[in-house]
C-alpha cells in the first residue's frame, strides 16, 4: 500500500518535471508609435537567457502595430510575434490592456512559464496588476537571471535598498508563471537580423468598454538630445547649478559637446532647474552609460543608486568631501562655473 | 446604495515601516538580510500618501468622511501608524505579523489590503465604503513598486501610478490624476473607486506638531492578525541570499581640467561638436 503510493507520487513528480522542462516566455514589447523601445530589446535579451521559446507581444493602435511587428519579426531572439491591434490600445492604460494579457496567459497552450517586460513606467504599472489577477508574485528590476530547467526554478538578482544590497531570489516550480521586469542597463539590447523571420500571429483584442481609467493627454518633454535611459554619455547637474537658467546655460553646452543626454539630481529637479523626467536615482531613472559626468552633485545614496553602474564616472564639485568623489574615477575639485566652460573649450579642440 | 445624496470620500492609506532613508545599510554576515538594528521610519512615499489624504480633506472639507491608515507588519510598525495619526489620519488598523516572520511579498500585502477594504466596505458600522486608496509608489527597502497595482488588480479598480497631482470630484465620482512617466507626464481621468500610488512630486509632507503627536495617542487603533483577514503572508519567492554590491574602485582625483580631459581621452571620450 505504502509502496504503491510512493510509486504513484514519483510518477506524478517525474511527469511534472518532464512537462516543465521547456520555458516559454512572453515578452511585452513596448513601442512608441511603432518604434520598439530599446528597453524592451534589453528585456528580450533577458528572456532569451531562460533558454526556451520566446514570444513577443505587441499591442497598440492599427498602423503602429504593423510597424512594430515589422521590426520585431527581425529579432532572432523571438520565436514568434503576437500582435493585437485596436484603437483602444492607442494610449495604453493598464485597465484596458490587462484583460488581454490575462486572457493570453490563461488560454495559451502550451502555457507560458514567464512574463517579461522592461522595468519601464508603463510596463511596471501593468505587469503587477495582471500578476495579482493570476495569483502570481512578481519580481522587479532584475539585473541577472539563471533558469534551472530541471527544477523549473528561476533565480534572479535584483538590487534592494537603493542598490546598497543585492538580493538573490528564486522563483521555485511552485510558482508556475513567473513575472519579472528587467533593468534595461543590465542587459544588452537584442539586435535585429535582416535575414531572420519570426512567426507572426494576430491575436484578438479583448474589448474593454467603459474603462474606469481613461487617457486624457501626454505632456512629453521634447529634446533633440539622446534619451537619458539609453544614452552612452550622460551629464548630470545638481543643486549647485543655482537656477533653471544657469542649469541650461552650463549643462546644455556640455551635453552638446559630448553628444550626451542631460540628467539631474533630485535637488535640481525639486528646485525646478530641470524637468522631473530627467531625474537620475532610486526614484528616477537608472542609467549606466559609458560616461557619467556629475556636475555640482554631492552624491546622496539615492542618487548613486541611479548611476553607480556607469563605466566612467566623472565628478566636478567644489566640496572635496562630497560623497560623489568616493565613486568617481576622475574627480575634479573646482568651481563648476570655471571648470565646465574650460572643459567645453578643451573638448572642442 | 449610499445612505445620503452627498457624495463623500473615504480614504485608506497603507503605510510601511522601513529603514530610514538616510541610513547607510549593512548586509549581515550570514548574508540573509541587512542589519535592521538601525533607525526606522515611515517609508517616504507613504508620508506623501498620508499628506495627500490630509490635503484632500483640507480641500474637500467634510466631503472626506475619514482617513484610515493601515499597516501590515510586526509590533513596532504601530509606531508608524501613530506617525500617520499624528499627520492627520483619523484611525488606524494594524495587521500584526510575527516579529520573526519573513517579510511578506507585495502580493501578500495586496491580498491583506484587499481584505481590509472588503471588511470596511462590507461592515455594518461603517457608513461609507473606502473609495480611494493612496499608497507610496514603492517602499525604499525592497524597491519592488508592485503593491498598488496588485491591489488594483485584485479589487479590479482603476489605478493611477506615480501620481504627481490628484484632483477629486466627489460629485462626478471621478479623479483627474497627472502621473510621472518616462519622458514626461500623462493625465488620466479615473472613476472612483481608485488606487493611487504617489510620486515624490505629489507634495511635501508636513511635520507632525507635538500637539498632534499627543492627540494621535488617543486615536483609535484596531489590531488584526493575518488570520483574522484569512490571508497567508508566507512568501512564495525564496530569498537565497543578500549580498554587498560590487565595490567601485573610485576615489581618484585629478588636479585640473587638462588632466580631466586627458583622462577622458584615455577612455576614448572626445568632443563630438
Amino acid at each position: 500500500m505504502l509502496g504503491l503510493r510512493s510509486v504513484a507520487v514519483r510518477r506524478a513528480l517525474s511527469r511534472s518535471y518532464a512537462s516543465a522542462a521547456a520555458p516559454h516566455a512572453l515578452v511585452f514589447l513596448e513601442h512608441t508609435r511603432g518604434v520598439i523601445e530599446p528597453s524592451s530589446l534589453s528585456a528580450l535579451s533577458a528572456a532569451q537567457k531562460l533558454g526556451g521559446q520566446v514570444t513577443g507581444l505587441v499591442v497598440g493602435a492599427p498602423g503602429d502595430v504593423e510597424k512594430a511587428v515589422g521590426q520585431a519579426k527581425k529579432l532572432p531572439g523571438l520565436t514568434s510575434v503576437w500582435h493585437a491591434s485596436s484603437s483602444q490600445y492607442a494610449n495604453i492604460v493598464p485597465e484596458v490592456v490587462s484583460p488581454l494579457l490575462g486572457k493570453l496567459l490563461s488560454d495559451a497552450h502550451p502555457s507560458f512559464t514567464h512574463v517579461v517586460s522592461a522595468h519601464s513606467a508603463s510596463a511596471r504599472s501593468i505587469l503587477p496588476r495582471v500578476a495579482a489577477q493570476l495569483d502570481a508574485p512578481a519580481i522587479s528590476d532584475i539585473t541577472s537571471l539563471e533558469h534551472n530547467a530541471e527544477a523549473n526554478s528561476t533565480t534572479f538578482e535584483r538590487p534592494i535598498y537603493a542598490g546598497n544590497a543585492v538580493a538573490t531570489v528564486r522563483a521555485p516550480a511552485s510558482v508556475p508563471l513567473k513575472f519579472f521586469t528587467v533593468r534595461p542597463t543590465a542587459f544588452t539590447a537584442a539586435a535585429p537580423d535582416e535575414g531572420y523571420e519570426a512567426a507572426v500571429q494576430a491575436v484578438d483584442p479583448v474589448e474593454v468598454t467603459d474603462s474606469p481609467a481613461q487617457h486624457v493627454q501626454y505632456n512629453l518633454t521634447k529634446s533633440d538630445r539622446p534619451d537619458l535611459a539609453t544614452a552612452s554619455r550622460v551629464v548630470s547637474g545638481g543643486r549647485a547649478l543655482k537656477n533653471a537658467e544657469t542649469f541650461a546655460a552650463t549643462m546644455y553646452p556640455l551635453a552638446d559637446v559630448l553628444g550626451a543626454a542631460v540628467g539631474a539630481s533630485r535637488a535640481a529637479v525639486d528646485a525646478g532647474y530641470a524637468d522631473n523626467s530627467l531625474q537620475v536615482g532610486q526614484t528616477g531613472k537608472v542609467v549606466a552609460p559609458e560616461l557619467y559626468m556629475a556636475v555640482g552633485i554631492s552624491g546622496a545614496i539615492q542618487h548613486l543608486a541611479g548611476m553607480k553602474d556607469s563605466k566612467l564616472i566623472v565628478a566636478i564639485n567644489k566640496d572635496p568631501d562630497a560623497p560623489i568623489f568616493q565613486v568617481a574615477d576622475a574627480g575634479l575639485v573646482a568651481d563648476l562655473y570655471q571648470a565646465v566652460p574650460e572643459l567645453i573649450e578643451k573638448l572642442k579642440k | 446604495m449610499r445612505p445620503s445624496p452627498i457624495r463623500l470620500l473615504n480614504i485608506l492609506v497603507p503605510v510601511k515601516r522601513a529603514v530610514d532613508y538616510a541610513v547607510k545599510i549593512r548586509v549581515n554576515p550570514q548574508q540573509t538580510g541587512i542589519d535592521t538594528n538601525v533607525k526606522h521610519s515611515m517609508n517616504p512615499f507613504d508620508e506623501i500618501a498620508v499628506e495627500e489624504a490630509v490635503r484632500l480633506r483640507e480641500r474637500l472639507k467634510e466631503k472626506v468622511t475619514g482617513i484610515t491608515a493601515v499597516t501590515i507588519g510586526p509590533a513596532k510598525a504601530s509606531e508608524t501608524l501613530r506617525t500617520a495619526l499624528a499627520l492627520g489620519a483619523d484611525q488606524a488598523i494594524h495587521v500584526e505579523t510575527q516579529a520573526d516572520a519573513p517579510a511578506p511579498e507585495p502580493l501578500g500585502i495586496a491580498k491583506a489590503l484587499q481584505k481590509v477594504v472588503e471588511r470596511i466596505n462590507g461592515g455594518s458600522g461603517q457608513k461609507e465604503p473606502v473609495d480611494l486608496v493612496i499608497l507610496g509608489k514603492q517602499a525604499i527597502d525592497d524597491d519592488a513598486g508592485q503593491t498598488g497595482q496588485m491591489l488594483a488588480g485584485l479589487l479590479n479598480w482603476a489605478q493611477a501610478t506615480y501620481a504627481s497631482k490628484i484632483e477629486v470630484d466627489t460629485e462626478a465620482r471621478e479623479a483627474t490624476v497627472v502621473r510621472e512617466i518616462d519622458g514626461g507626464t500623462e493625465e488620466l481621468r479615473c472613476r472612483l473607486p481608485l488606487i493611487v500610488t504617489t510620486d515624490l512630486r505629489l507634495n511635501e509632507p508636513r511635520y507632525a506638531s507635538l500637539q498632534n503627536i499627543m492627540k494621535a495617542k488617543k486615536k483609535p487603533m484596531q489590531k488584526l492578525s493575518p488570520a483574522d483577514l484569512g490571508v497567508d503572508l508566507a512568501p512564495r519567492i525564496e530569498t537565497v541570499k543578500v549580498s554587498e554590491p560590487p565595490k567601485r574602485m573610485g576615489g581618484q582625483k585629478v588636479a585640473d581640467v587638462d588632466e580631466l580631459v586627458a583622462r577622458l581621452r584615455e577612455a576614448g571620450i572626445t568632443g563630438v561638436a
